[in-house]
């Protein structure tokens, strides 16, 4: 099966496409796009059993040889991101049965997330610079109907500045593309990495690399490049907010770790100072943030900025303890979001506000959810043995072996005021005296937290069991800090 | 106001078929020629909209009673499953084929998967074209 790396991107378009038959049908859609889900996981799994056991996977489409045709590249790295947002898109769906309302649902809000998957997935396994322009625009059309669903006046009003932003880094996205191949005079992304080793060190590409720093640090939201992130985000509904919070900030954190170990590393001392100084900002932002608001929704979309300065931070070091805890803390990441944002919807649904202040005592009726979010708010701050402890272990290693002593004990610093974020929502909300009314059926309570616990299960066990996932990690970091494996995997038979 | 619209009317009744059937030129001399499925897409959605200035959004409608989504999602299907065609040989994705066929009437006749795949996406511009313009147009 030499197609096999192209499954997960290709279930969900094909299950999208079905889906969109019958958008009245609102049962059929979520027992469609289960099964679809369902299949997707099944393969990314087998697929990641097979990029473990024989290497970097790839096919290049058409059957035109490299570089010339569209290349696509499943490296370990890839595999584990596409497993991780297939697990995050299965929650979320569930989570949406009893969340989302059924006027979303029969207006094209299954197929859109399924084709936002279709877009996450293939921007994570393409292997050409192009391909992945395309997959970023349609992850992107489809989270504009995302956003916009339902119609609410905030709705529509944060949807105007989402697509501006995104139309402009888009345009910036292709210029800069445009640069890249009046230099290299090639668009598959293991060529370019070969001919700008052979170019070595120069201005212009030292200006691209900057250009796409701009670019995905745009759909990534690091400092200054934010700014649209916390309002566009929380306009959306909770299941929604969940995908954007734990998908589309990564695809851009994964396109400049790609293009910052694959294509630039000629210039290291200007491009990856330049990102670790921003990753830095972007930690202090992120802090300001999540500690300046009483808003639930504001704190947790704050602490995506944060981890997004953490994991770059981690892939700036270009060491092998740094690139380890990157790849370790984005998963994490991922997942521990995800798990955050359907605890704080269940939140929001009982109190019917997302302002802690007029929250409280909801420890007495719903002790579960109280107790399985603080778990979930330890792993977000890396309390060992959770998830995201050994992840920033590694990260503040690498860091130390680097020799970046301050940045690395500021990184720890900010674990601290990422707990204390975590923790006032925990304080505000469960303790204290009981206020207002429960706006929630006690059959509708089980139903949403279900998934939420289930997903909270898995972030414990992916800490707990972080061990037997070290080969997994070590193979992406071996990759990233070595072009010449993904070079090699990409060319075999070739040359 | 009401507008004289009888001579665009009838000129649309003649104009539509010759523009569908360009539409199918175009779309059939695709491969080895300009044109292809996205651009006879567009040419026919265009008839359809000729269509629409001429008479209104209710009648056209009303003409052809075609759920346009349908049609986007009947394009998509169309184009995976053909390209999906080379996961069953286990060669990679997209790879196309083909082969020289009789046809009555057309004689010896050139067939390729890759004019399956345009048909979807002949279908899915026409449908997403119209979807639009029908969304735009439909809005009081």
């Amino acid at each position: 099966m030499i197609n096999l790396l192209l499954f997960p991107v290709l279930i969900p378009f094909l299950f999208a496409a079905v889906l969109l038959l019958f958008p009245k049908k609102v049962k059929a859609q979520r027992i469609v796009t289960m099964i679809g889900l369902l299949f997707a996981l099944a393969s990314s799994f087998v697929l990641l059993y097979k990029v473990k056991v024989d290497g970097v996977q790839t096919l290049t489409l058409g059957s035109w040889a490299p570089p010339f045709g569209i290349t696509m590249v499943s490296d370990m790295l890839s595999a584990l991101l596409v497993t991780s947002s297939l697990l995050i898109v299965f929650f979320v769906v569930w989570y949406s049965f009893t969340s989302i309302g059924e006027e979303r649902e029969k207006a094209f809000y299954y197929p859109a997330i399924l084709f936002m998957l279709t877009g996450v997935n293939g921007a994570f396994t393409t292997g050409d610079i192009f391909n992945m322009f395309v997959f970023f625009e349609v992850l992107l059309m489809s989270s504009y109907v995302l956003i916009v669903l339902g119609g609410e006046k905030i709705q529509l009003k944060e949807s105007i500045k989402y697509i501006i932003v995104n139309v402009v880094s888009s345009s910036l996205f292709v210029i800069t593309v445009g640069y890249l191949y009046s230099v290299v005079g090639t668009l598959n992304m293991a060529d370019i990495s070969v001919k700008l080793a052979e170019i070595g060190p120069s201005g212009i590409v030292t200006v691209i690399a900057v250009l796409f720093l701009i670019v995905f640090g745009i759909k990534g939201g690091i400092f200054p490049l934010f700014f649209w992130l916390p309002g566009s985000y929380a306009a959306p509904p909770i299941p929604v907010l969940a995908l954007f919070g734990a998908l589309l900030t990564k695809v851009g954190v994964y396109a400049i770790m790609r293009t910052y170990t694959l294509f630039f590393t000629s210039d290291v001392g200007y491009t990856h100072n330049l990102l670790m100084i921003l990753s830095i900002l972007t930690i202090v932002v992120g802090c300001i943030g999540a500690l300046a608001y009483f808003d639930v929704k504001q704190i947790i979309i704050y602490n995506i900025v944060i981890a997004v300065g953490v994991i770059l931070f981690g892939a700036s070091v270009m060491n092998e303890s740094g690139m380890m805890g990157s790849v370790f803390y984005l998963i994490h990441d991922i997942l521990i979001k995800g798990a955050l944002f359907l605890f704080i919807g269940i939140i929001i649904k009982i109190t019917g506000t997302s302002d802690l202040r007029k929250m409280g005592g909801l420890i007495k009726r719903y002790p579960m959810l109280g107790w399985s979010y603080l778990i979930v708010a330890f792993g977000l701050a890396g309390i060992p043995p959770l998830s995201g402890f050994i992840g920033k272990l590694l990260i503040v290693q690498g860091g130390f072996e680097a020799e970046l002593l301050w940045q690395s004990i500021f990184i720890l610093a900010s674990s601290l005021l990422v707990l204390l974020s975590a923790i006032r929502i925990f304080i505000y909300a469960f303790w204290g005296e009981e206020k207002g009314e429960h706006l929630i059926s006690p059959k509708k309570y089980r139903h949403l937290l279900a998934p939420a616990i289930t997903l909270a299960g898995i972030t414990v066990l992916y800490g707990v069991g972080a061990e037997y996932l070290v080969p997994f990690m070590a193979d992406a970091a071996n990759v990233l800090l070595d072009p010449s494996i993904y070079v090699d995997a990409v060319f075999e038979g070739v040359k | 106001m009401k507008t004289n619209d009888l001579i665009i009317q009838t000129a649309t009744k003649v104009v539509f078929f010759i523009i569908f059937l360009f539409s199918i030129h175009i779309f059939f001399a695709g491969h080895y020629t300009p044109g292809g499925g996205f651009v006879g897409g567009l040419v026919m959605s265009s008839a359809i909209v000729l269509l629409m200035l001429a008479f209104d959004l209710k009648t056209v409608q009303e003409m052809l009673p075609i759920n346009y989504t349908v049609v986007t999602a009947i394009g998509l299907l169309i184009s995976i499953l053909t390209a999906s065609g080379s996961i069953f040989f286990n060669v990679p994705f997209f790879t196309h084929v083909f082969d020289d066929f009789y046809i009555p009437l057309l004689g010896e006749t050139s067939i390729h998967t890759a004019m399956f795949f345009d048909t979807g996406v002949y279908l899915v511009v026409v449908g997403v074209t119209i979807t639009i313009i029908q969304m735009i147009g439909g809005d009081e």
